[in-house]
């Protein structure tokens, strides 16, 4: 199990300017529903609301209206249902790549030596049960944010929410992250929410593509290539792929020129 | 799994095995200890020199005060002065530590609480505490009590304020990690807050080791007269200047050392903030 369906969302604040309050209207009136199992991206330029949708759905920030439903549940407050995985990782500097794994886990109340059991098999999933020991900043950006991904799975949620989690990641490295990234997803079957601004990243993950722009949905593209995608360097080559990442070049870019 | 990633990224990571002192200055041939040795000589040098000119009533010089501080030793008035110095210093000074550090947390943490005590804190730390204790001892009697409560109201705000200020600097992103594994409040403050402002904690309970030594010594002068403050009050009534300075000087080592042991035991509490800036001593 794993949808999540955001209905009618709508998120406004109020932003303070040289002394003046101005209302932003971050989100207005935003629905979709990432089915089980599937991935979707969210993708547009800075300032389209798509992290507050992503922020709203895990629960960290409150919509001004509409619900945010997993299985039919509407949720208003983080849950375990949910997992996130933040854009710098976030790792907690003074604990072990272990242990920061394992800090979920005992959230949910996870306790004695199926603790650590747990946490190095998720730590093992990404690769990294030889750094066990290693506190994040004896780690690289790529296998710091490996442990982020370890440990929003390790409490295994329903879906996976990750915000621009390869964004701080050089080009390389983010490539091999995004290979990874759809391994684990063809190994474990979540439900993942992805947020980001790179294009040919949206397409070489996602089943489908959410384009935001001023707090709305602009377009929703289907991506029609097969998973799994086998090697990205050929995905890339493909016809499908070039017109799937000029569609949404399009549509992000469209909004751009309207500013 | 693909090694590629790491194979770009591990050779500019640190590993474990990496000697954080080199990578701090990597120039640094002269160790750190052989400077502060040779300041220490030259200064004492110059003292012995200059000093020696110098009617001793009006000043002393290192090695009078060592004859005055072997005396002191011998006759047991220095270890027995000490002990009785040390005693409301430890209550004070751990009882500062003990309710100082939990406030500032909890300040810190609940805007509530930050408005309505917040202020006292602030202006507690500019008090003039010199001017109460006469009043402190209307209320806590001559004895031990007064003394430690002196200590305790010196020494208790660096601590309450560093930690407090630390709290504030946590970065938000943390405590929403938190927050996204459902953490509750008390759960983020004890293994998010607490960690992430220990440095900010270990420098204000440094802070105000200077501070409860000089209201310790306060407390001697103005209450019972006692311990080491009462070694220097005597002296100088006698004009011994040499054995004056010993208990002084007594006090500078200990709350040298006092700083050195809690710069220890900050390494073995939060060994992770000396690896990442990559301090080798401090």
């Amino acid at each position: 199990m794993g949808e999540v369906s955001l209905i009618d969302i709508s998120k406004r604040f109020t932003l303070h300017l040289e002394g003046k309050a101005h209302s932003v209207q971050a989100l207005d009136r935003v629905s979709f529903t990432v089915r089980n199992g599937e991935v979707v991206v969210l993708i547009g330029p800075s300032g389209c609301g798509k992290t507050t949708a992503l922020r709203v759905t895990m629960g960290l920030e409150r919509a001004t209206s509409g619900r945010v439903t997993v299985d039919g549940r509407e949720v208003k407050t983080c849950g375990y249902d949910r997992g996130m995985v933040f854009q710098h990782a976030e790792l907690l500097p003074w604990l072990t790549a272990l242990e920061n794994v394992m800090f979920g886990l005992e959230m949910k109340g996870m306790r004695g030596a199926v603790l650590r059991e747990t946490a190095m098999r998720y730590l093992d999933l990404v690769g990294l049960k030889e750094s066990a020991a290693r506190r994040p900043h004896q780690l690289s950006g790529g296998m710091q944010q490996r442990v982020g991904i370890a440990r929003a799975l390790a409490i295994d949620p329903a879906v996976l929410l990750m915000d621009e989690p390869f964004g701080a990641l050089d080009a390389q490295t983010r490539e091999s992250m995004q290979a990874e990234l759809l391994d684990i997803h063809a190994r474990t079957k979540k439900t993942i929410l992805f947020v980001t601004h790179d294009l040919d990243e949206a397409v070489m993950l996602a089943d489908r593509i959410v384009v935001m722009r001023a707090g709305r949905i602009q377009d929703v593209v289907e991506v029609p290539l097969p998973r799994p995608r086998g090697d990205l360097g050929v995905i890339r080559g493909t016809p499908a792929f070039a017109e799937t990442r000029y569609r949404i070049w399009r549509a992000v870019h469209g909004a751009e020129t309207r500013h | 799994m693909s090694p590629d990633d790491d194979a770009v990224d591990l050779e500019t990571v640190p590993g474990p095995s990496a000697e954080p002192g080199v990578s701090a200055s990597p120039t640094r041939r002269v160790p750190r200890w052989a400077v502060t040795v040779v300041s220490l000589i030259v200064m004492l040098t110059a003292w012995e020199f200059f000093g020696r000119q110098v009617n001793p009533i009006f000043g002393s010089y290192p090695t009078a005060i060592a004859e005055a501080f072997w005396d002191l030793v011998l006759s047991g008035k220095l270890a027995a002065a000490l002990v009785q110095s040390l005693q409301p210093f430890i209550v004070g000074y751990g009882l500062a530590i003990l309710v100082g550090v939990p406030l500032g947390l909890v300040i810190g943490r609940f805007w509530v609480l930050e408005a309505a005590l917040g202020i006292y804190v602030t202006a507690g730390y500019a008090m003039p505490l010199v001017a109460l204790v006469p009043l402190l001892m209307l209320w806590l009697g001559l004895g031990f009590a007064v003394k430690a409560a002196v200590v305790l109201l010196m020494s208790i705000f660096p601590i309450t304020i560093n930690t407090w200020l630390g709290v504030t600097a946590v970065p938000k992103s943390l405590i929403e990690v938190g927050k996204a594994f459902v953490a509750s409040d008390a759960t983020i403050l004890r293994r998010i807050i607490l960690p992430a402002t220990l440095p900010y904690i270990m420098a204000g309970i440094r802070l105000a080791v200077g501070r409860a030594v000089v209201a310790m010594v306060i407390a001697e002068f103005f209450t019972t007269i006692s311990g080491l403050g009462a070694i220097i009050i005597n002296s100088a009534n006698n004009f011994d200047t040499a054995t004056m300075f010993v208990p002084i000087i007594v006090l500078m080592v200990l709350a040298t050392g006092l700083n050195w042991f809690i710069g220890q035991v900050e390494r073995w509490v939060a060994p992770w903030q000396a690896e990442i800036s990559g301090r080798d001593s401090h």
